[in-house]
């Protein structure tokens, strides 16, 4: 078991053998133990369901929507005599936001509406030290904004939290936060739909105030590059247990557990392309999980022994511990690394966009974008948010009136309203939104989904429609029954293939992908971005993958077009551009993504830790 | 994927029956299904014709009348066996062609947006403005107390307000991608109205066809106890209160049973609707785990 | 920026006052039975009919009608009642103040009583008092306010008890303000004809402001329990209640019209009913239009209040 020495420095929080149980029984996360030392920062890494926003909220003694913490004790700051979890709830109540302090994940709703911000930051002092003075308060505010970057000014504080960008209104989520200088502080995904600039922004005031103020903290996330730019420890969460726990640069050069293994191959490098690690199969719920390691069905190195009994920890080497009967056999591999693309160009374009311009009233979203795209290619379009890529994407399937180009396919000009196309040409180009769970209507089954596509570009008989639908659920890796399912049956990375299927039924030749990954689990993301590229070379399919994770675009794309403020910054071969950017704005993204890039982070000379 | 039975058949079936797990929705639907039973085979029981002078004014229970007679001496009972109908039949009528008119126009106005949904949602503001039992008896005054008048302008009456609620919930389904993807195909509009947006409205749109019964039953019926529906000799409900009321210290009776059957009947279908309703907050599905 | 928005939206109910004016102008002059018909009745001979409309000058055309109308109403000349050969306004302004009195007076019960109830209940929700009152306010939601209004006869007035008149009659030469034992009733009978809107209104819109991520933020920053539910929760339900309540006075009004015909009480909508009966038909415009112009600007002021308390709307 996880032992804290108390030789060691001073810790920010021990956590041991933590339990939180549903309403009806069964347990969330258990068996959780861990300690965050002062000043260092602990990344919780899983994918949804994994428990890993329980553990980060279980440390303020709280559980959410009846869930109930019933075991395990949290010390915090050295403090052994005080559990967390055994105060009622007024001494409690004393310890969150001075003691231990949480960062929402989504400020835009974690940011009380009403009141003006300098209140949601006064209250908090007037909460736990109510003999402060005014001008106390005032100037401790004033520090604090400050120190998380934000003006000082009395009007800036008379704001309304709707008044300030993501960015600024995450920043205030962390101002609350540290304004009473807690020993701990929990971040709950505080950076999940902030650009990648902001977003590194706001890692760097975090990184930056824990080691000044020595404060710990426990940093939730479902990504891993987050982790690899911030942590100091990772702990990786798989179905409500930990399954790793180690230093940051021990996990990501050398993980020990099959899963965190897969869950690394799973991202794509920006600096090389790589085949993604998938992982058969799905996390099982709470009330359905297998015996012994809750991974083994989907471990490709599981044996007889695995699904016995419950898996302790091996300390594999000082401080990494693993949950795995193999742990230290060290049979990690590293994801295969691949050539970019060679460039088969030649041929008239399908699709040719010449000076394509879309305005909304007044406001200029897209300005004079012109490319052009060759059968067969890959070409992606990338962009931060408010970059005009989404608007361009919608314009080439006709979603976007207010447009005036001249868009070519295969050599005839399309209308700008999808109304006033003509059949085959609505057949050719076919789109994949962002959001399987909006995209899909929630109210009609799989085969009513992909039935309405295909009605309208085919007519035949009901078998044959059958045999169609089945035949395209196939090719997406889904069995035929799912035609008789809704989708809310469905997870989302089954929808998202539903949508792929769907857009198929039309037998298209170009597909268009709106950000079609980012909804999804890392592991499911590699799973569907590996299906893409499958289907790209077997249907010979031409596909515009809109995106703002060049990465991404590093594994996927032939060509890519970097899209700012509504004007092509720079469009060529893939490699050529992240490898060599010309425009400075093209550097700017390449900096930012690369500040997050595992490998750029982990191939800092590090000495080798295994025993 | 999970091992979910899955559940077909049109989508307010469905809502039916995942309502019927809870037990209010299943005393609404008895209730109901009483009152609608004794309108319906009431005639067939009655012991007097609902218009025959049996016997004395007000006289008091007992003697062959179980609810003693009226005002003009007919047998109370009898009166309220054949008095059911009319309210029944003219509340679902009126909540229908409210709910017609209403999601109609509320549909349009969501799906057109701009200066389409604008005047639209002005002229059901216009609408709004006039209280139901208000507009009913403007209308009322100058053509006359006609069942059919009175069931339309009733009708009327809820369009505005069913049309706010169609809008209100489809505004949020008109904007998600399955509309937009929908509309890059170039399917037909009344058929995304007809089969992408409507079904996902369902559920809210049957709890205000409950509310607007509801609704009708109570306007309606205060219409007959002001004198404006149903004329004498006829048998009806809201009348016999409308008859009787005079004498209530003394005979409650034929004022208080005739009232309470259209509280019962309102009971009912008011817990049906809140039956419905307990569905959209209570359980909806969630989404399970990953691919 | 809050003043536009206060003219934007007056201008609105101007404009939809005007509209509604129209409808119930040509309602009563273009339908088959229009003023004179009305008067005169079915029997009427034509020249008969023919001379009173040229007496009243509707002979005139529709426009200038309307106009002449329009023009009076401005100044609260709203015609000659031809029941009573007096002016409309003398008619209508006592039994619109006898209205007005009755709203207060349901308002001043109804609106506390609900607020208490249903902030209790969102306090501690699925307790014995929620869910008795739950209940209660479910099972009591669809009921006709006269059938309230018969019940609370029989218990308290007749049969039961003996506390109450029966009936709002005011005897000649007094106002209900020397009465007030005949409010009672009216008043406790719309009170329970609204309670279970508002009540369950109020409850749930503090139950989804309890469950709210901001309330939970404010939870996690150790904050007290009472600067959690007055500061953080009731602020942000405080505007749906109150939009709630506005639509309430607005019923109220309409549902007044039963209730004070069942208890004879001497308003406006016992004042409409009677000028229906009697085919009165300036009477019936003006009160239409009365109640049409109430449920306007109580539509307008919760507007105004809900712009006022939402930060995201004033700017």
């Amino acid at each position: 078991m996880i032992q804290a020495t108390q030789t060691e420095a001073r810790f920010a929080v021990d956590v041991r053998g933590l339990r939180v149980e549903l309403p009806g029984g069964g347990d969330i996360v258990d068996d959780v133990s861990f300690s965050i030392r002062a000043g260092e920062v602990l990344g919780v890494v899983g994918e949804s369901g994994s428990g890993k926003t329980t553990v980060g909220m279980a440390l303020l003694g709280f559980a959410r929507g009846g869930a109930r913490i019933t075991g395990g004790t949290v010390h915090i700051a050295g403090d052994t005599s005080t559990n967390m979890l055994a105060l009622d709830s007024e001494k409690k109540r004393l310890l969150r936001g001075k003691t231990v302090a949480y960062v929402p994940q989504d400020p835009a709703s974690a940011l009380n509406p009403s009141l003006r911000i300098g209140l949601q930051l006064a209250e908090v002092i007037e909460a736990h030290e109510p003999s402060t003075q005014r001008a106390e308060i005032e100037r401790r505010i004033e520090a604090v904004m400050a120190a998380v970057g934000l003006p000082t000014d009395k009007v800036f504080l008379e704001r309304y939290p709707h008044q300030l960008s993501g960015g600024q209104q995450q920043r205030i989520g962390i101002g609350m936060a540290v304004i009473l200088a807690p020993k701990l502080i929990v971040l709950d995904e505080p950076t999940t739909g902030l650009d990648v600039t902001t977003q590194n922004k706001i890692l760097d005031v975090v990184k930056k105030l824990c080691r000044e103020q020595g404060i710990g903290a426990l940093h939730v996330t479902h990504d891993l590059s987050v982790i690899a730019n911030i942590a100091d420890q990772i702990m990786v969460m798989y179905s409500g247990r930990v399954v790793e726990l180690g230093r940051v640069e021990t996990i990501l050069t050398d993980p020990q557990h099959p899963y965190t293994r897969a869950l690394l191959g799973a991202v794509p490098e920006l600096r090389y392309r790589t085949q993604l690690t998938t992982i058969p199969g799905a996390a099982a719920r709470p009330a359905n999980r297998p015996s012994g390691c809750f991974f083994h069905p989907r471990c490709p190195a599981a044996e007889p022994a695995c699904k016995a009994e419950p898996i302790g920890f091996t300390e594999v080497v000082a401080r990494h511990w693993v949950r795995c009967l193999n742990a230290g056999s060290g049979c990690g591999t590293r994801p295969e690394r691949l050539p970019d693309p060679a460039m088969a160009s030649g041929g008239k374009p399908v699709l040719d966009v010449r000076a394509l311009s879309v305005s909304y009233s007044n406001y200029r979203v897209l300005d004079g974008v012109s490319f052009t795209a060759d059968r067969g290619e890959c070409l992606a379009i990338v962009g931060e948010s408010g970059s005009g890529k989404s608007t361009l994407s919608r314009a080439l399937i006709g979603l976007v009136r207010q447009q005036a180009s001249t868009v070519l396919f295969d050599g005839t000009p399309l209308a700008p309203r999808a109304r006033d196309r003509s059949r085959q040409q609505l057949q050719a180009i076919q789109y994949i939104f962002q959001s399987p769970h909006n995209s899909l209507n929630p109210r009609q089954t799989v085969e009513q989904l992909v039935g309405l596509v295909y009605d309208t570009f085919h007519r035949t008989d009901r078998n044959r429609r059958r045999e169609a639908i089945a035949n395209v659920l196939s090719q997406v890796g889904l069995t035929p029954e799912t035609m008789n399912v809704f989708p809310d049956q469905l997870s989302g990375g089954e929808r998202q293939r539903v949508a792929i299927a769907r857009a198929l039924a039309a037998d298209p030749e170009i597909l268009v992908c709106d950000e079609i990954t980012s909804a999804l689990d890392v592991s499911v993301r590699a799973a569907i971005v590996n299906l893409l590229k499958e289907l790209k070379a077997r249907r010979k399919l031409t596909m515009l993958f809109v995106t703002h994770n060049l990465a991404l675009v590093r594994n996927l794309a032939d060509r890519v077009l970097v899209l700012h403020k509504g004007e092509v910054a720079e469009i060529g071969p893939v490699g050529e551009v992240i490898d060599r950017p010309r425009h400075a704005y093209t550097r700017q993204l390449l900096a930012n993504a690369l500040e997050a890039d595992l490998d750029h982070r982990v191939e800092a000379p590090q000495p080798a830790l295994r025993a | 994927m999970s091992s979910l039975p899955t559940l077909h058949g049109p989508t307010w079936f469905l809502a039916f029956r995942e309502a019927s797990r809870y037990r209010r929705t299943r005393i609404g639907i008895a209730v109901t299904l009483l009152v609608i039973a004794l309108a319906l085979l009431g005639p067939l029981i009655a012991p007097y014709r609902p218009d025959a002078f049996v016997g004395r004014p007000f006289m008091p229970p007992g003697g062959g009348f179980l609810l003693g007679t009226d005002f003009r001496g007919r047998d109370v009972l009898s009166r309220l066996l054949y008095g059911g109908i009319p309210v029944v039949w003219m509340s679902f009528a009126a909540a229908s062609i409210g709910m017609v008119l209403g999601v109609t126009v509320g549909l349009v106005a969501a799906y057109s947006k701009g200066w389409v949904d604008e005047f639209l949602m002005r002229v059901m503001d216009v609408f709004l403005s006039i209280p139901l039992i208000i507009f009913v008896l403007l209308f009322v005054s100058l053509i006359g107390t006609k069942e059919w008048l009175v069931v339309l302008l009733v009708g009327v009456a809820h369009m505005p307000q069913v049309a706010r609620i169609t809008r209100g919930v489809a505004a949020d389904i008109v904007e998600r991608e399955f509309v937009q993807f929908a509309e890059a195909l170039s399917v037909p509009r009344w058929r995304i109205l007809w089969r992408e947006i409507l079904p996902n409205i369902t559920t809210p749109l049957l709890v205000e066809f409950g509310i607007r019964i509801v609704w009708s039953i109570a306007g309606i019926a205060a219409l007959s106890v002001m004198g404006y529906g149903i004329q004498p000799p006829n048998a009806d409900w809201g009348l016999m209160i409308n008859e009787n009321r005079g004498r209530i210290a003394t005979r409650p009776l034929p004022v208080l049973a005739p009232g309470l059957c259209i509280a019962i009947f309102a009971f009912g279908i008011n817990m049906i609707a809140e039956g419905i309703a307990g569905t959209i907050s209570g359980t909806s599905r969630k989404s399970g785990g990953e691919a | 920026m809050l003043w536009r928005h206060v003219i934007r939206r007056s201008a609105l109910g101007v404009f939809t006052l005007f509209l509604i004016s129209l409808i119930i102008f040509f309602a009563t002059n273009v339908l088959p039975g229009d003023a004179a018909r009305a008067i005169l009745g079915r029997s009427a001979t034509p020249e008969a009919v023919a001379m009173l409309k040229s007496q009243l000058g509707m002979d005139r055309p529709l426009s200038v009608q309307y106009l002449a109308w329009m023009g009076g109403i401005l100044h609260l000349d709203m015609g000659m009642s031809f029941i009573s050969r007096g002016p409309v306004w003398d008619i209508v302004a006592p039994r619109l103040m006898n209205t007005l009195l009755l709203l207060a007076a349901t308002s001043l019960v109804a609106l506390p009583v609900s607020f208490v109830i249903g902030t209790v209940m969102a306090i501690k929700p699925g307790r014995l008092f929620d869910n008795a009152m739950n209940g209660f306010l479910i099972g009591t939601a669809g009921i006709p306010e006269f059938v309230i209004a018969i019940i609370l006869v029989l218990l308290l007035s007749t049969q039961v008890f003996h506390l109450l008149p029966s009936t709002a009659l005011v005897p000649p030469g007094q106002s209900v303000l020397e009465n007030p034992q005949v409010l009672v009733l009216p008043v406790l009978t719309l009170t329970f004809a609204v309670m279970p809107y508002l009540g369950r209104l109020i409850r749930a819109s503090l139950m989804d402001a309890l469950a709210s991520e901001y309330v939970v933020t404010a939870r996690l920053k150790g904050l007290s329990p009472r600067v959690v539910l007055l500061r953080h929760a009731m602020r942000n339900s405080l505007v749906p209640s109150i939009q709630a309540a506005a639509l309430t006075l607005a019923y109220i009004l309409g549902g007044a019209v039963v209730v004070e015909f069942i208890f004879q009480y001497p308003g406006l909508g016992s004042a409409l009913q009677s000028a229906v009966a009697q085919r009165d038909v300036f009477v019936i415009q003006a009160i239409v239009l009365i109640f049409a112009f109430g449920y306007i600007a109580f539509n307008m002021v919760a507007d105004i209040l809900t712009i006022l308390m939402t930060p995201r709307l004033r700017s």
